[in-house]
């Protein structure tokens, strides 16, 4: 019973490490992710922002494009969500003048 | 409370440590269109660097680095930039965080675009400051200390 905790811990990590060796390796353009159409027939996200995000935005970094500018609304909520921790956390521990 | 920390080898490398963490974090907010960062990355070191000076000296002394009824302000700032620039681009004709149409001079489509991501960029390093060095104050004051 001793040892079941590290016995099933590594049974775990090593089907953890079989499963890796199926994924695609990184940046290849046949991979799931980067085609530039889905198997429904639909546009792939990930294709169009490789291939325009330097000339729709004039900016090298991608990650920073997606993240300020084609998901510029999703980053606004994500500042939303931090100042209302900031607010949260005014009004339940600062004290009231009294 | 006045100070945390006696030792003089806190307080002085705290101090001496500060200004340059501040300098790498505006480096990471205005550089995050080449490499790795941006607004959020380098709005939590700006407020670590003021954290640094609070946790060694105490918030009486940290205040005159930044003082404490600003951090609400400071959060309060970054989320109206942020929104206030999608709000901009709206009244302009355009969609909401449009970047390609704010009324910025010179610059035009692509290059007016990545200064719209620079500024949001600066409206949420602002908003993550504010709010982490608020919230330190926020339990520092909950503590009894302040």
């Amino acid at each position: 019973m001793k040892f079941a905790t590290p016995l099933a811990l590594t049974l775990f990590a090593a089907l953890l490490i079989y499963a890796v060796s199926g994924l695609p390796n990184r940046g290849d353009p046949s991979a799931p992710e980067h085609r530039a159409e889905s198997a429904a027939g639909s546009p792939g996200a990930a294709d169009y922002y490789t291939r325009n995000a330097y000339r729709d935005a004039n900016t090298p970094n991608i990650v920073t494009v997606i993240l300020a500018d084609y998901r510029g609304y999703d980053t606004m909520g994500e500042t939303t969500v931090i100042f209302t921790a900031g607010i949260v956390c005014y009004l339940l521990l600062r004290k009231r003048r009294s | 409370m006045n100070t945390l920390s006696d030792s003089p080898i806190v307080v002085i490398s705290s101090r001496v440590l500060s200004p340059f963490i501040q300098l790498f974090a505006l480096y990471v907010i205005f550089h995050g269109h080449y490499s790795p960062g941006g607004g959020f990355q380098g709005g939590a070191m700006l407020a670590a660097s003021v954290l640094l000076t609070r946790l060694s000296v105490g918030v009486d002394i940290g205040e005159l680095q930044f003082r404490r009824r600003w951090s609400t302000r400071s959060s309060a700032i970054g989320v109206l930039i942020y929104a206030g620039i999608g709000l901009v681009a709206l009244l302009m004709g355009g969609r909401f965080l449009d970047y390609s149409l704010l009324p910025l001079g010179a610059l035009a489509g692509p290059e007016l675009r990545s200064m719209g991501i620079l500024l949001v960029e600066v409206g949420v390093g602002m908003g993550v400051m504010g709010t982490l060095i608020g919230i330190f104050d926020d339990l520092m004051e909950g503590e009894g200390g302040a």
